[in-house]
């Protein structure tokens, strides 16, 4: 168990200094000068003004030298200044994560609540009206863009019965969750389809194992049955597949943070990128991507402790 | 203790019942072969008896165990008797066996709503201990993969003994395993029928072996039965051209030398109808009236039943 969890620990730093490469590559080759920029435009600029701007933040230095001395100021969590609202990276961020994070954190539990249980329902009904309606339902919502889904959502619970508030983020808990509710639901929509027919399908699979017919033979409640050798057996794959989808929400979140006017990583993302405001781009990237490797690596650590056979495998290969 | 009588059970959109008017019975201690080859309706007969059809079957007849029909239970009773009364051993105990879930909790959760959770973990030691698997409290926190076939078998017959059933039914027991295993298995099997007073149904398509084991061997052909008798004398003197056919297909090492001489044709699907007896298309005895007579059996000299219009022919 030890040696394969360090091995995985030891994966997740491998990858995160491959992004943190590909990362700070790909900003630093986007078009446009960032010396220009910082030198206030174009507008009355001498070469010797860029060359001290230059100067000032490494930028006549060598690519590699560059991303050296940047990794290195990451790791002591020095992210830089912003070149564009000249405050300190890290207190942008602190800022702007926790909303991000508890518009992932309340879709996802929309989307394991709704998503995880119509699946079970499809798969314990099949075949009847419940399950096709569950089917077509989860196919509309997947079928609509979480952003249109956000404009119609404001548009009718938010403007027409004023239920929920169509902007900002709130305050406290109660007021964090009224505010979110209608950005985490059209997040949510997207991921029920995916999510409810992975679930019905592997339910279904692991409704047809031999072991569950000798469970019935055996003459337990149907309930017994049914949950501990049914969804007992399906939760390894379903908790796998939440784990990605809401990895890569951690992404995704611009469009609605943009619909809802909420100040969260998302559209601090975007402003970065379109004011070639590298240390911001380049933090939240690396955020997002650090997001993704932890949850998956996470999911992939718990693995073994829901099928016993996936330790065995690892410890012989 | 079992009596089916008459059962048949048709299947909607098959040609012929997947079962015809079997009648089977079992005393308290006896054990009961059922031979014949796959798709012959041995394991549709004993998951009759756990009142497990396939969903649309229709069942006539009656199965009745204790005087109590399985059929016509209500879902609670089905329950009560698939928990209390019979238990099912089946050919793959690694299929048996919740993968990801312990030896322990398998048979714990069989103990369960007459233990509580230390008495239930208590008497699993026990019973891994009745059946003969070393370190049995070690083998209650280990997961199915980690056991072999064998032992894993040992721990599914723990668990058919868990609940004290009057009947057991082996389901082709050991034909997923190796020679020794297999061995052992039977012997413990036969050992735990003599000390339990338990009836036996063995299902085998491996007539030697029921001849070893078994009281009185059935053998199943398309659903049907076509011959039954004591096993020593079923051995000795086949009656049905099937059960002669089936003895012909193992090897033997006796002075004849005769090299197997396996039966002609396939067994039949569920798709072949049958006018008349349907072993006639592959029978070497065969004849035109054999395809419009309707088996029915007819009493042996040395007890027992054969179904075959040619026994008669043949004895006068």
């Amino acid at each position: 168990m030890f040696p394969a969890a360090g091995r995985q620990v030891a994966g997740l730093l491998a990858t995160l200094v491959v992004a943190s490469f590909v990362i700070f590559g790909a900003v630093y080759a986007a078009p446009g000068d960032p010396a220009v920029f910082l030198a206030g435009g174009r507008d009355d600029l001498t070469p010797e003004r860029l060359a001290v701007v230059r100067e000032q933040y490494h930028l006549d230095e060598p690519f590699l030298a560059q991303y050296l001395h940047w990794l290195g100021n990451c790791l002591r969590l020095d992210l830089g200044r912003s070149f564009q609202y000249n405050d300190e990276v890290v207190d942008l961020l602190a800022a702007r994560v926790p909303t991000t994070l508890a518009l992932v954190a309340y879709a996802t539990v929309l989307f394991v609540l709704f998503g995880v249980g119509a699946g079970v329902l499809g798969a314990l009904r099949r075949g009847t009206w419940a399950d096709s309606v569950l089917i077509g339902g989860t196919t509309l919502s997947a079928s609509v863009p979480s952003f249109v889904a956000g404009i119609g959502l404001a548009a009718i619970f938010g403007v027409q019965l004023g239920w929920f508030p169509v902007t900002g983020s709130g305050e406290g808990f109660a007021g964090t969750l009224h505010h979110l509710t209608l950005p985490a639901v059209s997040m949510a929509l997207g991921a029920l389809a995916v999510i409810s027919r992975v679930t019905r399908q592997t339910v279904v699979e692991a409704a047809g194992a031999d072991h569950v017919l000798v469970a019935r033979a055996s003459g337990f409640p149907e309930r017994q049955v049914v949950a501990r050798h049914v969804l007992r057996n399906a939760l390894a794959p379903i908790i796998t597949m939440c784990g990605l989808v809401t990895a890569g929400m951690l992404a995704g979140t611009v469009a609605v943070e943009t619909v809802f006017g909420l100040s969260g990583v998302g559209s601090l993302l975007v402003g970065a990128i379109n004011g070639h405001d590298f240390p911001v781009a380049q933090a939240v990237l690396l955020l997002m991507v650090t997001g993704y490797i932890v949850i998956t690596t996470a999911v992939d650590l718990a693995h073994p402790l829901l099928d016993a056979r996936v330790k065995t495998a690892r410890r012989v290969a | 203790m079992l009596d089916i009588e008459n059962l048949t059970v048709h299947l909607p959109g098959a040609a012929r019942p997947l079962l015809a008017s079997v009648s089977l019975s079992i005393r308290p201690g006896e054990v009961v072969g059922l031979v014949g080859e796959s798709g012959s309706g041995k394991s549709t007969t004993a998951k009759a008896v756990l009142g497990l059809l396939p969903s649309g079957a229709v069942a006539h007849g009656r199965v009745l165990l204790d005087g109590a029909d399985v059929l016509t239970m209500s879902p609670a009773d089905l329950r009560a008797h698939r928990r209390h009364s019979v238990a099912m051993i089946h050919q793959d105990p690694r299929a048996a066996l919740n993968p990801v879930r312990r030896v322990g909790d398998f048979l714990v959760e069989r103990l369960m709503p007459v233990h509580d959770k230390r008495s239930a973990r208590a008497r699993a030691v026990e019973l891994l201990d009745a059946v003969g698997l070393s370190d049995p409290a070690r083998r209650l926190r280990q997961y199915p993969h980690e056991l072999s076939g064998g032992m894993l078998q040992r721990v599914v017959i723990a668990g058919a003994l868990a609940t004290r059933p009057r009947l057991l039914l082996a389901d082709e027991a050991t034909s997923a395993l190796d020679v020794t295993t297999q061995a052992e298995i039977l012997s413990l099997l036969d050992r735990l029928r003599t000390e339990h007073g338990l009836g036996l149904l063995l299902i085998t398509h491996d007539l030697h072996l029921a001849a070893a084991m078994c009281d009185r061997v059935q053998v199943m052909y398309a659903g049907g039965t076509v011959e039954q008798q004591e096993a020593s004398e079923l051995f000795r003197s086949p009656a049905h051209p099937y059960t002669r056919g089936l003895l012909d297909c193992s090897p033997s090492l006796d002075a004849t030398g005769l090299p197997p001489h396996p039966i002609p044709g396939q067994p039949p699907s569920l798709a072949d109808e049958f006018p008349g007896c349907p072993f006639a298309p592959r029978c070497p005895l065969a004849s035109a009236d054999c395809e419009s007579w309707t088996p029915v059996p007819a009493a042996l000299p040395g007890g027992g039943t054969a179904a075959c219009l040619q026994i008669p022919v043949r004895s006068a």
